[in-house]
């Protein structure tokens, strides 16, 4: 009963209000703002400045305990996403079923498609480009725009502000555009 | 304690990313199908999980700013506000950022909780996302802000 519980995935009114909880939280514990990656940044100061200005900063002041945070949210993860694993597909709307069946998509058990998301699959060209070329653009992106959907989407638009309120408007259009037009083209078949 | 800057309350930090991580996971926001679902418009999920984050973000950020407190750390609380200039990074950055979001169907938060969650490919898009930010600082002084 209790086992059956907590494995049960949450509904959006207990996660949302947690997520601007975490953001909250982070400000009170230590003056922080949540943006996960500005991390992305620190790992290049950390390991491989090079000569580039844009890595020459002190990354253990401003950078050290983000870099601890999203320690944790790996291991948040796997409490999550393993032990706490929900046995069930996730309940997506059956006109998403519908939609991303015509993507080619069978297996709908887990968090991921696995058939997207597995080593071979960076043995095909389209694999590799959605894998290697998506996270490229997610890094090249969030640095240039200075925020994700954490920093941007969470932090910057409960500050209310504009800057934020671009971007994010500017990386859901693109999603949805990537989703519908770019998605169909990478996915390996 | 020596002259080099020591951040205090790491393991608080380390906390609220495993409760982080826990809600990212247990709240399906490192689902490629919520993600999809909601960038194709198939389903209100990511919508409303948004905006109940935002009911609550919002005021807390007011209450804590406004009050002038200072962090458990002690610091006072407040959050600089993004420079505009001309906003072209905003719309650029962003638009690349959200192509790669919808063709992995995961943001930066996700995919480390995702490393943690045993897709172990997720490790790839990762450093490929290191590798995109570097590219950037590299190409900074030459790109449009």
């Amino acid at each position: 009963m209790i086992e059956q519980l907590l494995h049960r995935p949450w509904p959006w009114y207990v996660t949302g209000p947690l997520v601007g909880l975490v953001a909250v939280s982070l400000l009170a514990i230590g003056n922080k703002q949540f943006g996960v990656s500005s991390n992305l940044r620190h790992l290049c100061a950390a390991f491989a400045p090079g000569s580039v200005p844009y890595f020459k900063y002190d990354w253990r002041h401003t950078g050290l305990w983000n870099l601890v945070f999203i320690l944790g949210v790996v291991a948040g993860g796997f409490i999550g996403g393993v032990l706490l694993a929900n046995p069930h597909p996730v309940a997506i709307s059956a006109a998403a079923v519908t939609s991303l069946a015509t993507l080619g998509i069978r297996d709908f058990s887990g968090l991921v498609p696995r058939e997207l998301f597995n080593w071979q699959v960076l043995l095909t060209l389209r694999g590799f480009l959605m894998i290697v070329g998506g996270g490229f653009l997610i890094g090249f992106g969030t640095a240039y725009g200075g925020g994700c959907t954490s920093g941007h989407g969470i932090t910057g638009l409960a500050d209310l502000q504009l800057p934020s309120l671009i971007a994010v408007i500017s990386f859901f259009a693109a999603g949805a555009a990537a989703s519908v037009f770019l998605l169909p083209l990478l996915v390996p078949r | 304690m020596t002259s080099q800057h020591r951040e205090p309350l790491l393991g608080a930090y380390f906390g609220m990313g495993v409760f982080f991580g826990i809600v990212l996971t247990k709240g399906e926001l490192v689902s490629w199908f919520r993600i999809e679902e909601a960038l194709r418009f198939k389903g209100p999920y990511l919508y409303l999980v948004f905006a109940s984050a935002l009911a609550v973000a919002a005021p807390g950020f007011a209450l804590l700013e406004r009050r002038r407190v200072r962090s458990f750390a002690g610091e006072p609380i407040a959050i600089p506000p993004k420079v505009m200039g001309r906003g072209v990074r905003y719309v650029a950055g962003g638009a690349l950022f959200g192509l790669g979001w919808g063709i992995v169907g995961a943001c930066p938060g996700p995919l480390f909780a995702l490393v943690g969650a045993g897709v172990g490919v997720m490790v790839v898009v990762c450093l490929a996302a290191v590798a995109g930010t570097w590219t950037y600082g590299y190409l900074r002084p030459r790109l449009p802000h």
